[in-house]
């Protein structure tokens, strides 16, 4: 029996945010290259923001009790100690094409990303997992920022079927998310069995392509 | 209305569209390495796929491997994990007769570099790469970017991806670049100009007198950090150069074949009439060395302005420099070149070619590395760039100013290979990335050119390369 990767299948979320108040949050710092060494799809989750969650050195294999805890990273917060969803600022996801980044986040336990804006690869690599990417206006980041430093984490609940953002003591923010990687989440679609239906068509494309481009079939 | 190059790889390679609407683009070229590929083949595996096209993928290990004992092959990584994951990227091509040139064969190198050098980067190519570096091969009028490993499973499965056509943003390059300026000036420029995010959702063509009076070589180094800017995309039109680059190589077409392919590529060039979606413009006439200071790449001066100071940053920035400079260890108003180093790296799929080591040679010949460095590393990007070196005697220029000779790889540029900063110590790099930890936990980059590095070493600290130019 084949068992395709799909991703993970995303209706409505409701959980604690993560206030990361940094622009250009790049992948090298959501999973840094020592631990991209693993062949395995998982086990990412515990060095999440290792360089920032952590004083001493992280490595392969390096059991978390023996880590020395960075109480000034506010994910080590205790207000902070069931988040979902991470807000941060613009950019997010820059630098490597590491979908490592993607797993570390979700393996620790996030479901939601909110940013004013998302590097192009982290962006299409959220939606091939099933995380789901939400992009906001600066007003309305700063906004979710605002509340989320209170005593209390903020609670939000995602909507996706209705592309809203939604708390207890707030309007209803709008988001916006294309038809395709909507239904994609919705139903955890595999993405290669989607495209191998159109199998004759890549066939027919590449007969043509061989006839006007031979010497990249020699 | 005309076509951009961009648009025109595109039309040629779009398939048709999926029952979801969108759009199926055909991938001519799949270059893997050991990192990013082995959970895209467990993941074909496990659904009982297998690859559509073998003879589109080319597989060489360079992020983690060492650059020292090369001749121990696999052997020699010291490291257990690296070396399952070097020795699952062998089991895998042998699994299904994929190409690879394995870690001791002398066309084993940095992918980027591999890629143009073996003419398996071709104009008119759709090439894709789990890594965002794959915009170097846009250099040869090509659709180059970088994919995750759900999509290089896709690839594998379909030589297909489901794309989103992206725009087009025209950066053009004007006048004569100064002595001791380089290709790697210029895109650092360009990426402090338009910012990390500037071209994101683009796809750039660097146009204009500049780029067309340069080399492949130099291209490639451009074309290389258009990541840097936020393109995932980043290409020049076919030209002369570009033709003549790839006559002769290794998997170029040749014979009638070549003649026909020739008349094809020269088609690959913008319209005249074609619009862009962005635009800018950078003469090079007035170009200094330029030196990143801070923690992302567009953190960049001239090496002889003073280190900025926060507040002279918009709002949304000034929290970023702010943080940039206390982890950088610097202040504002500083020299750069005040600054003390403790490396210097020469290489990466950015600066690792003949043309770079050349550069480098021609500062550090007749002089010493500084003798306060810890290391002065000359890593070049494939076997083949090692041994054309030493046929040029660059490795003994290099050896007697003191630098350290080293095996084709990644190295130092994402140290995850033994070669890395330790905590506190500066270097200075021609890679591609000044990310916190990215040379080693704790570490500083400060990015600049071949020259720059090389003259760096000579002095022990950030130099003006332009000092050291004949």
């Amino acid at each position: 029996m084949s068992t395709a990767v799909r991703p993970d299948v995303f209706r409505v979320h409701t959980g604690d945010v993560l206030p990361l108040d940094r622009a250009n949050v790049d992948t090298d710092q959501i999973i840094p290259k020592q631990f991209l060494k693993s062949i395995k799809r998982t086990g990412f989750g515990e060095n999440l923001f290792d360089a920032w969650r952590f004083l001493d050195f992280g490595d392969i294999g390096k059991p978390l009790v023996e880590r020395e805890v960075n109480p000034d990273f506010v994910l080590n917060d205790p207000r902070y100690r069931r988040v979902s969803i991470l807000v941060a600022r613009r950019n997010f996801g820059c630098g490597s094409s590491r979908e490592h980044a993607v797993w570390s986040l979700q393996q620790y336990g996030f479901k939601v990303v909110i940013a004013p804006s998302f590097a192009d690869i982290f962006h299409n690599n959220c939606y091939k997992n099933g995380l789901l990417p939400i992009r906001l206006s600066e007003a309305q980041v700063e906004f979710l920022f605002s509340r989320a430093l209170g005593e209390r984490a903020l609670k939000l609940t995602i909507d996706l079927p209705s592309q809203l953002v939604c708390a207890d003591s707030i309007e209803p923010i709008a988001f916006e998310i294309e038809h395709h990687r909507k239904r994609q989440l919705l139903h955890g679609l595999d993405e290669i069995g989607l495209t191998l239906e159109k199998s004759d068509l890549i066939r027919d494309f590449e007969r043509e392509h061989r006839k006007s481009m031979p010497w990249l079939f020699a | 209305m005309g076509r951009t190059v961009h648009e025109k790889l595109w039309d040629s390679h779009f398939v048709g569209w999926r029952d979801d609407g969108l759009g199926i683009l055909y991938i001519d070229r799949h270059l893997l390495h050991e990192v990013t590929s082995p959970q895209a083949f467990s993941g074909l595996a496990a659904a009982r796929r297998k690859p559509w096209r073998l003879d589109t993928n080319l597989a060489t290990p360079d992020h983690n491997v060492p650059t020292t004992d090369r001749d121990l092959g696999i052997e020699g990584i010291d490291d257990v994990v690296a070396k399952e994951q070097v020795a699952t990227l062998d089991k895998n091509c042998r699994r299904y007769g994929i190409r690879q040139f394995e870690l001791t064969d002398v066309r084993q190198g940095i992918v980027h570099v591999v890629g143009p050098e073996q003419g398996a980067t071709l104009p008119g190519m759709t090439i894709v790469c789990g890594d965002s570096h794959t915009s170097t091969h846009g250099a040869f009028g090509a659709l180059a970017h970088g994919i995750g490993t759900s999509e290089v499973e896709h690839v594998l499965a379909t030589q297909c991806l489901v794309q989103q056509k992206s725009k087009n943003f025209s950066i053009e390059l004007t006048g004569r670049m100064p002595p001791g300026t380089c290709a790697k000036d210029v895109i650092l420029a360009i990426i402090r100009m338009i910012g990390t995010a500037g071209a994101t959702g683009h796809t750039i063509e660097y146009r204009g007198d500049a780029i067309a009076s340069m080399s492949m070589e130099e291209r490639m180094t451009i074309c290389n950090m258009s990541i840097e800017a936020g393109a995932r995309a980043g290409l020049v039109g076919v030209d002369d150069t570009t033709i003549a680059y790839l006559e002769g190589r290794p998997l170029a077409p040749s014979g009638h074949l070549w003649k026909e392919a020739v008349e094809t590529w020269r088609q690959f060039v913008t319209d005249d009439d074609s619009v862009f979606d962005a635009s800018v413009t950078l003469a090079v006439d007035d170009l200094k060395p330029q030196v990143s200071w801070g923690t992302n790449p567009e953190l960049v001066i001239d090496v002889d302005e003073p280190v900025p100071d926060p507040a002279s940053f918009d709002a949304a920035k000034a929290e970023t420099a702010e943080r940039a400079l206390a982890y950088m260890g610097l202040n504002s108003g500083q020299a750069l070149t005040e600054l003390e180093l403790d490396r210097v790296f020469i290489g990466s799929c950015t600066n690792a070619r003949i043309e770079d080591l050349r550069i480098a040679a021609r500062i550090a010949k007749g002089r010493r590395v500084c003798s306060r460095l810890k290391s002065a590393m000359v890593v070049p990007g494939s076997g083949l760039v090692k041994r054309q070196a030493e046929r040029e005697g660059l490795h003994e220029i290099f050896k007697s100013a003191g630098f350290e000779w080293r095996d084709a790889g990644c190295s130092m540029c994402l140290a995850m290979n033994a070669d890395k900063l330790v905590p506190d110590e500066g270097a200075a790099s021609t890679s591609n990335r000044n990310f916190e930890g990215r040379q080693g936990h704790l570490g500083r980059t400060h990015l600049v050119s071949p020259a720059t590095a090389a003259a760096s070493a000579v002095a022990g600290r950030i130099a003006d390369a332009r000092e050291f130019a004949a």
